[in-house]
């Protein structure tokens, strides 16, 4: 293999494998840039190929490293680890036409095991520029001897992936999409860290969340968004408290029954993408009216899914801004809803027996909470201090009395438990931003949490504590209702400066990108090609193969007709050879084995009448073409002679030059 | 290894019914131009059919997008490698005699008649004939490039030429499109020349050769132009810075003293041993530049001198029949 070429394997191989650094332990990174690094040495020394005993404990070394670093040899990281270092391992022994091959093809395989850990718009541009680059070495690992100029791989690779671009979109859009997983996940699958809403709540969980401007799942509506103050997204419901940390508890985990309710208005219906968070609950417009394909209502009403989401999905839900939720639920259920540890928080307790003995009605004590939190000088802030020791309700309810919407809403949930009135606490998001598009914004600064009070009549009601401290909270999100010097961040503070604005179109391409490229699976392709009339699968497949067929037949067509022969090129040449077929029709064809002298000598001796002509025109012909390529000038006077020459069966009259 | 060799002869057989002998320049042609996968292709195959299990199993939307522009990329990457040999031209020019044993060396001739370079054309010979290498070329637009193949000759007469394969992995490797070609054309094989046995005597009567007279009794006859194949020391040097031209001395010998190169002479039995004798008597004759003829049964050739009497005799000589 050419220096040259074994170079530019190596590069590319380099940049194939890049994205995997931050990703692998650093020894797997410095252990394979070694390796390129020596092999670029090797090919630029023409040193010889390792021996073999080397290559094979090389081989093994890296196995045993792979499997001190990760515990196992497969899964996604260990393998994707196990990869690279075996793809450097594999450059040491690819001398021949067909190692390239296979290693030309496994980097290929590199660039796909970078989508199991993102799909962003840049890992698009990166397939399209690894696709380019692999396929240049792929014509240069295929063009022995000489190695082409890289203008000219580069210019043909172009060229071919332009040419598979129709026919690889027909693929992507008709190919019947099939439901995955086929064989399950490895267990390591997609990111590891997530932020986002987490399956208990206590005191500084959302605050924690809401400093990250990570999206957290955005909306279409089909119809107007719904106005700031009811854009509650339901999220995980918390039943159990022990002192300390709001928990799901029993009927979460184990009631089976999905409550019942009576909507009071028209259903809203929208279209909600969520990011992976490595949970088991969607989120969903408060209420959500019924469940998506492979999800569930919980006792609580809200959605849950069978598996953790890992990957990005789109849902399309309905729900009801307007009900009645459970208006006769089981009295065990009620009864779990008034449960409090047995001892801690004496003065919360105190307050709420106070409120039970003066009033009777419930819906008295919830307000009288609600104007304690509004008259009190209680702060809404993302960093209110710790709370210590055994009651920390108290603690905030009466000392400090700063918090963020979990201390609100743990500490309204357990007055209205004290005073004997059935409440949970309820976690998800509210508000949400514009996009550049038609669609909504939900961000993990939105994260929020807030209490459900069951009331005689009313089922579980609403009730947001935060919106009683702050109540910008609710109409205008997060930026508008802390102090500035609260580390709020960038994307929750609002203002429209050139920046926010760049960041929404961002968002805007990313939105688009996910709802029409990552979301296109087998429900999308469905609906999608059912609006273009293929309403199956046998049609999708009739209709690639047709689609394909016909593609296919185009670029053939087309290959062929710029393989077809051409006339010369060269205006001097066409012009001696039209001369020539003008001399064959005249009964003197040329001869393959004969030069245009021998030629002209011959016609001179058959035909002395144009002897002079065709002697003196072969003579410049070869001047020209062969001698000194002849000047302008020289070239069209040829061409202007050669066509004037006509041999016709009897000369007229001396020909002249 | 039976039914695997019949099989071979068989699927020879169809090949040639496929591709009869043909004049030259025989331009490829879209019905005679086969294309199959390679073992890389095969490879491939395999590599794109995980990657679409991945994608399946991940729901991976780029995974899809890669899987199925290297699906393209396959078909697509077919087309041009049928299209790499399409109507290229091949002609094999003018094969120059050799002696048997000697490689013979074939300059195939190819003609790019289209406007698009022809990049990694191999041609190889067929494999019933040796072909020591195989060649491959480039071919620039409207241009020729050309491929020199030598064949090992193992008897004397016509070997005709191998039938010639032009293929192509251009330019992903993943598909071999190839053609089959037989020109009618052959090449001249002498016989190779062996035997031990001294130059015969002149004929009786006669002295011994050129060199005497032209040394002794002198009957120099005039000059005349050189000629291809005239010996060196007839030069006639005096007169070249005068006229610019060669000119030799010609003797003029009444009596023609002629040495006879008769297979009949020939020591030794068999047909073979006894021409490979007489060819290099030939050339030993022709070295020295001796005035020499050929009986051979059934033909005779006059005794002469120079090149061109040197061809024919081994002409004669490579295509004897008994």
């Amino acid at each position: 293999m050419p220096t040259e070429q074994r170079l530019r394997l190596i590069a590319v191989l380099a940049l194939v494998m890049a994205p995997h650094l931050v990703r692998v332990p650093v020894w797997v990174s410095l252990f394979t840039g070694a390796i390129l690094g020596w092999q670029a040495m090797a090919a630029w020394r023409n040193w010889p190929a390792p021996a073999r005993w080397l290559r094979l404990l090389l081989a093994l070394a890296a196995f045993v490293g792979v499997y001190a670093s990760y515990g196992r040899v497969d899964g996604q990281n260990a393998g994707v680890a196990l990869l690279m270092l075996m793809l450097a391992l594999k450059l040491t022994e690819t001398h021949r036409h067909r190692d390239m091959m296979i290693l030309l093809g496994l980097c290929y395989f590199v660039v796909i095991t970078h989508f199991l850990f993102s799909q962003e718009i840049v890992m698009a541009v990166f397939l399209g520029l690894a696709g380019w680059l692999i396929t240049a070495c792929f014509i240069d690992a295929n063009h022995p001897g000489r190695a082409l100029p890289i203008r000219d791989l580069l210019r043909r690779s172009a060229s071919l992936l332009a040419q598979a671009l129709p026919l690889a979109v027909l693929l992507f859009v008709l190919f019947p999409r099939i439901p995955g997983p086929l064989w399950g996940l490895p267990s390591d699958s997609g990111a590891s860290a997530r932020t986002g809403l987490s399956d208990s709540m206590e005191p500084g969980s959302i605050s924690r969340v809401a400093l990250s401007d990570a999206v957290a799942f955005r909306v279409e509506f089909e119809g107007d968004p719904p106005p700031p103050a009811q854009r509650y997204w339901r999220g995980p419901v918390f039943w159990s408290f022990d002192g300390r940390r709001w928990t799901t508890g029993w009927p979460g985990r184990f009631l089976d029954a999905s409550p019942d309710y009576r909507p009071r208005t028209a259903p809203i219906r929208y279209r909600l993408t969520l990011e992976p968070h490595d949970q088991d609950w969607l989120l969903a417009l408060d209420l959500p009216a019924r469940a998506p394909a492979n999800a569930y209502r919980d006792a609580a009403g809200s959605l849950r899914t069978r598996e953790p989401i890992s990957q990005r999905r789109a849902f399309t839900l309905s729900s009801v801004p307007g009900y009645v939720l459970q208006p006769d639920p089981p009295p065990d259920l009620l009864d779990y809803a008034r449960r409090l540890p047995g001892a801690g928080n004496p003065r919360a307790r105190a307050l709420a027996g106070r409120w039970r003995d003066g009033n009777d009605a419930p819906a008295d004590v919830v307000t009288a909470a609600l104007t304690r939190f509004r008259e009190q000088p209680f702060r809404y802030t993302l960093e209110p201090g710790a709370l210590r020791g055994e009651d920390r309700i108290d603690q905030f309810l009466f000392d400090t009395r700063a918090g963020f919407c979990e201390h609100y809403a743990g500490a309204f949930v357990f007055l209205m438990r004290a005073a004997g009135i059935p409440a949970r606490v309820v976690t998800g998001y509210q508000g949400g931003s514009p996009g550049l598009g038609d669609y909504l914004i939900v961000r993990a600064a939105d994260a929020h949490a807030w209490a459900e009070v069951w009331l005689e009549g009313r089922g579980w009601v609403r009730i947001d504590p935060t919106g009683a401290v702050a109540p910008e909270r609710i109409e205008s999100g997060l930026g508008g209702s802390l102090g500035a010097d609260e580390p709020v961040p960038y994307l929750a503070r609002g203002g429209g400066d050139l920046l926010r604005r760049a960041q929404l179109a961002w968002d805007w391409a990313n939105a688009g990108w996910n709802r029409w490229f990552l979301a296109y699976g087998p429900q999308r392709q469905r609906d999608f090609l059912a609006g273009l009339g293929l309403p199956d699968v046998r049609a999708m497949i009739l209709a690639l193969t047709l689609l394909l067929t016909a593609v296919m037949a185009m670029i053939g067509a087309f290959l062929i007709w710029q393989a077809r022969p051409r006339g010369a090129a060269d205006p001097v040449q066409a012009a001696w050879l039209r001369l020539c077929s003008r001399l064959a029709a005249a009964g003197l064809p040329r001869r393959d084995d004969e030069g245009p002298l021998d030629y002209a000598s011959r016609v001179a001796r058959a035909r002395p009448d144009c002897a002079a002509t065709i002697s003196a025109l072969a003579r410049e012909y070869v001047a020209i073409r062969y001698r000194h390529g002849g000047s302008r000038h020289q070239q069209r006077a040829f061409i202007r002679d050669a066509r004037r020459f006509r041999p016709g069966s009897a000369p007229r009259r001396p020909a002249r030059i | 290894m039976a039914l695997t060799q019949r099989l071979r002869a068989r699927t020879r057989a169809w090949i040639d019914r496929r591709s009869p002998p043909q004049t030259g320049p025989v331009r490829i042609h879209r019905r005679r131009l086969y294309i199959l996968p390679t073992r890389g292709g095969a490879w491939f195959g395999l590599l794109l059919f995980t990657m679409l299990l991945g994608s399946m199993n991940y729901s991976n939307s780029l995974g899809f997008a890669l899987t199925f522009l290297l699906g393209g990329l396959v078909l697509v990457a077919m087309h041009h490698t049928h299209r790499n040999l399409l109507n290229l031209t091949v002609r094999a020019a003018p094969v120059a005699p050799v002696f048997a044993g000697q490689p013979a060396l074939l300059a195939v001739v190819l003609h790019n008649p289209a406007g698009q370079s022809r990049l990694a054309v191999a041609v190889a010979a067929d494999d019933t004939v040796d072909a020591q290498d195989d060649a491959v070329t480039d071919i620039p637009a409207g241009g020729d490039a050309i491929c020199r193949l030598s064949l090992t000759t193992r008897a004397r007469g016509r070997l005709p030429l191998p039938r010639l394969k032009i293929s192509t992995l251009f330019p992903m490797g993943l598909f071999r499109a190839w053609t089959w070609i037989r020109l009618d054309q052959s090449v001249l094989v002498y016989p190779r020349p062996a035997g031990r046995a001294p130059l015969p005597p002149a004929s009786p009567g006669l002295v011994e050769g050129a060199d005497r007279h032209r040394t002794g009794r002198e009957d120099f006859a005039g000059l005349r132009r050189y000629g291809r194949g005239d010996p060196p020391r007839l030069i006639h040097w005096k007169s070249y810075p005068r006229t610019g031209t060669l000119m030799v001395k010609q003797f003029d010998d009444p009596r023609q003293e002629t040495l006879w190169l008769d297979f009949a002479m020939v020591p030794g039995s068999g047909i073979e041993p006894r021409l490979s004798q007489l060819t290099r008597w030939v050339q030993e004759a022709d070295h020295r530049g001796l005035v020499y003829g050929l009986r051979l049964p059934g033909a005779e050739i006059p005794p002469d001198r120079g090149a061109p009497h040197r061809d024919r005799c081994l002409r004669i000589l490579a295509l004897y029949a008994d």
